[in-house]
């Protein structure tokens, strides 16, 4: 029967003028990979790392389908050139659940029947968790009310999910589950903020980082 | 929203078949374990990058892959010149590479292999093509010189079909609509590119493929490579949506399968998602003209519908968009017809409900345009329609829900009272209106076989070559066996995805879950027998049973099978701006018994956002100047997103129709955007005041008809 291969990146030319050497630490594991400069974050993932949960839709930011959280925040990983996220913390849906089990977000997706085909799910529910963490940021979105204290966390009313779920395509028509299921999560007691801890490096939180960077 | 009170609905104990269960593969998809074609990587397995036509017509003179070849890491370029002889096509479409003609804009004329991904991209823009660029043809018109009347049109429809003296009942008519709705062309885009790993192992091809049926793509690429169906092995586990573009065979299988026939690796090609509205299919444009006869009643005395639509020069696929008409109201003198043109396009094909979903956008737009000449509730004058036979054949139908769908969802939508007066109601700057149509959709069945094993501990397995891309297959099927076993759920396993478990017909035309869940059923009822016959324990190998349903199936049926519905919608028309949104949406459907609710609210509330999108902005245009579709991506077309669908339901009603399968399922994946577009659009003219004949209604469209 078919095997899947382990990483190709030790194939090929050493670092140089086309290549480079970076770590990224994925859902706290670090990796060392040599890879091509027109490596996206998205390929690395999934062609050098085998983590194909991560799904490309588009290739161009424009569905959504493989949002990862970069140190903590959404982003487009088809949109990130890989050698550029030396020493990054990235999550992707493979990182959502602890060794304990699910993620309340991938636990409520079932629960509500949050999908169909599931190939926009894993962009989805990386979204929703960085969604979870702007809310609480007191990050606000287009439809978040004028009156809003600013850095107050923001309640996700279904609005404000709404609006901040539309970067994430679903042709199967799955947002009413999703919102639904993303309340749900909202919730839920023990959503845990996601990881965002890089191992052996010690914690690095998105806002030391900003502080670190300005 | 109609936020259900809890989650999960609970389960009747010992009953499966209706209960609302959860996915099966639902864990695998929320932890990003479940794979898709593109993410199967064998040892070696190299990548691939196709190149398409930049001409909208011409034959290739040269082809120079020297650039290419001489990047480190690429394995091969294949071409017309160098690519494997395949045999006849049935698909023409699929015929890549296999001469120097180029049909039209985006036709594949080369693929690249390489190492990487980065590799095989940089060499499939390093091939130069040179074209003798011939004349061409992109524009569909309604009186163009070179439409013809097909003899079929999709589904084996007659192109044509007169009943009484249509021209004489309209002429005499007390009450007329002549109206011409038009729609551009409908991209399907699933969330995943078409996409194929494939591998040879001897004389043996293997494809993990994109495809709605695995049975037809092995049958039709050993008939391409000119091999036994016996050496081919397609595998499609894990679908990321299709909603028919994946239906037959797509070039990504057959390209991947020559590239790993010349390199010797196993080769992955997932189409850029920018090319694929070029090569994978799409809802042909239709120019509908619909003329309606009725006398003060509103019953209707003269139907007419005339549908022009595109075909390409590789194949004739005709959208039979005057079919619903043939079904839904009576009318003793009735004209359909359609009429195509073969242009220089990409060849058109399958999408969510092809036929029903651009016709019943147009038939109920008239509907409702006649509604408001007679100054007679929509509701009423469709109600005063109901034909007592299918108008068109005359044969009884199996069942009819279509007025206690519309009652029904009138109610629940709180569609009474109305105000039947266009653009009157205010809210600040939004002008507010309600419209409703019907939806229809056949019931189609196909012949498919299944095998039930009992395994000595108890347990069960069923194996059979459906697909799920989505629909919920494994899990209904899973239902279906428990039911018919008398066992829970989770002591029956579910096979299904690969080519060498027992045929199936593939997922399409709302089909899937009465045809095999009729195989599935037979050969769980024969197991149950053979079961209950036996007085000592299974031996150790178990006992299996199979059974097809062709004999059933052929036997055919007296009735005329469909399912109905009534989408209700509510829309706010910014008298500023002019962009539409849908408040809320509600549809009401009778599909005969629902298996699952929890999936089938999905599939009836995924069709209609597709129906959504339909009305407000999914727009696709040939270029007239250099060929191909100007709208290729998902920035370009705009599919619906999570903050264009505010409220939206779906209901149904308890139907019991003896008259189908042994489950009493009708198929439920298509009806869903089957008139969802014209409730959207009536709810507009209510609104607004102002007919919109043409989709999508964007702000630029309203903008020029604002108060």
């Amino acid at each position: 029967m078919e095997s899947t291969a382990p990483p190709p990146d030790a194939a090929g030319p050493p670092p140089g003028a086309t290549r480079s050497t970076v770590t990224l630490h994925v859902n706290g594991v670090p990796h060392r990979l040599t890879l091509d400069h027109r490596t996206t974050a998205l390929d690395a993932l999934r062609n050098h790392l085998g983590l194909t949960g991560t799904k490309k839709g588009c290739d161009h930011g424009q569905c959504g389908a493989c949002t990862v959280l970069v140190d903590g925040r959404r982003a487009n990983s088809c949109l990130l050139l890989a050698v550029t996220l030396d020493g990054s913390a990235l999550t992707t849906v493979e990182g959502l659940a602890d060794a304990e089990g699910l993620h309340p977000l991938q636990t409520a997706f079932v629960e509500r029947d949050a999908f169909q085909c599931g190939y926009c799910t894993p962009g989805q529910l990386c979204s929703a968790a960085g969604v979870l963490q702007e809310a609480a940021d007191g990050h606000p979105c287009h439809v978040t009310p004028d009156t809003a204290q600013p850095g107050a966390p923001v309640e996700l009313t279904a609005e404000e999910i709404r609006e901040r779920m539309s970067g994430n395509l679903c042709r199967c028509g799955a947002y009413p589950r999703i919102v639904e299921a993303i309340g749900d999560a909202t919730a839920h007691p023990a959503a845990p903020p996601v990881p965002h801890a890089v191992h052996g490096l010690g914690a690095v939180s998105v806002h030391e980082r900003r502080e670190a960077a300005s | 929203m109609s936020h259900d009170p809890q989650p999960v609905p609970p389960k009747a104990p010992g009953h499966p078949l209706g209960a609302a269960s959860a996915r099966r593969e639902g864990r695998a998809k929320v932890t990003g374990a479940a794979r898709y074609a593109a993410e199967h990587a064998p040892p070696h397995r190299v990548h691939a990058w196709p190149v398409p036509a930049t001409v909208a017509r011409g034959r290739i003179t040269a082809v120079d892959t020297a650039d290419a070849l001489a990047l480190p890491g690429v394995h091969a370029v294949l071409t017309h010149e160098n690519a494997p002889r395949l045999e006849q096509a049935e698909d023409p479409a699929v015929a890549v590479l296999q001469g120097p003609a180029v049909p039209h804009r985006g036709w594949y004329v080369a693929l690249a292999v390489a190492d990487s991904l980065e590799t095989a991209r940089a060499a499939a823009e390093a091939v130069r093509v040179t074209y003798d660029a011939e004349e061409y043809d992109v524009t569909l018109t309604a009186d163009h010189p070179d439409r013809y009347l097909p003899k079929e049109v999709n589904g084996g429809h007659p192109g044509t079909r007169e009943r009484g003296d249509f021209d004489a009942a309209y002429a005499g008519a007390l009450v007329t609509v002549d109206a011409t709705y038009t729609l551009t062309a409908l991209h399907n885009h699933p969330m995943e590119p078409h996409a194929s790993t494939a591998w040879w192992d001897g004389g043996h091809l293997t494809v993990h493929d994109s495809s709605q049926g695995s049975t037809k793509a092995r049958d039709d690429l050993a008939a391409l490579f000119g091999r036994d169906r016996r050496d081919v092995t397609v595998v499609a586990e894990h679908i990321g949506g299709g909603f028919g573009s994946k239906g037959t065979l797509r070039p990504q299988a057959v390209l991947a399968a020559m590239a790993a026939q010349v390199t010797g690796r196993p080769v992955t090609l997932a189409l850029p998602r920018r090319e694929m509205p070029a090569v994978v299919g799409h809802r042909a444009p239709t120019l509908q003209r619909v003329r309606l006869g009725a006398g003060a009643d509103g019953v209707l005395t003269a139907l007419a519908h005339e549908v022009v639509t595109h075909t390409s020069t590789v194949k004739e696929f005709v959208e039979q968009a005057a079919v619903p008409a043939r079904v839904m109201y009576t009318s003793p003198h009735s004209r359909t017809v359609h009429r195509v043109v073969a242009l220089d396009v990409p060849s058109p094909s399958w999408m969510r409900a092809p036929g029903e979903a651009p016709g019943m956008y147009a038939l109920e737009s008239a509907m409702d345009e006649l509604a408001v000449l007679l100054d007679l509730d929509p509701v009423e004058l469709r109600l005063r329609n109901e034909p007592a036979t299918e108008p068109d054949s005359g044969r009884p139908f199996s069942s009819r829900g279509l007025a206690r769908a519309l009652r029904e969802g009138a109610d629940r939508f709180g569609w009474r009272p109305r105000d039947p007066r266009p653009g009157v109601r205010r809210e600040g700057d939004l002008l507010l209106g309600t419209g409703v149509a019907a939806a229809t959709y056949p019931v189609l069945i196909f012949p498919s076989s299944a095998e039930a094993f009992a395994a000595p501990d108890g347990g069960f397995r069923i194996r059979i070559n459906a697909t799920d891309l989505g629909t919920g297959a494994r899990t209904v099927l899973g239902q279906i066996a428990a039911e018919v076993l008398g066992a829970p759920e989770e002591r029956v396993r579910v096979e299904i995805g690969r080519s060498d478990l027992p045929d199936a017909f593939l997922a399409g035309g709302s089909s899937g879950t009465g045809s095999w869940g009729w195989a599935v059923h037979k050969a769980c009822s024969a197991l149950k027998a053979e079961l209950s016959r036996r007085q000592e324990p299974l031996p150790q190998e178990g006992v299996t049973v199979s059974a097809d349903t062709r004999e059933e199936i052929a036997a055919g049926t007296p009735y005329a099978r469909h399912a109905f519905g009534a989408h209700f919608a509510e829309v706010q028309v910014d008298t500023v701006t002019g962009e539409i949104r849908v408040r809320r949406m509600l549809g009401m459907f009778a599909a005969g018994r629902i298996l699952n609710p929890r999936t089938a609210r999905s599939q009836f509330i995924g069709g209609m956002t597709m129906g959504i999108g339909m009305a407000l902005t999914e727009h696709s245009t040939m270029d007239p100047v250099v060929g191909g579709f100007a709208e290729r991506d998902l920035a370009s077309y705009h599919l619906p997103v999570c903050a264009d669908v505010h409220t939206i339901e779906a209901h149904w009603l308890d139907e019991d129709d003896p008259h189908l399968n042994p489950m009493g399922s009708k198929g439920i994946g298509e009806i869903g955007i089957v008139g969802a577009a014209a409730a959207v659009g009536n709810a507009v003219h209510h609104a607004l005041g102002v007919r919109l004949r043409t989709l999508p209604l964007t702000p630029d469209a309203v903008l020029p008809h604002l108060p």
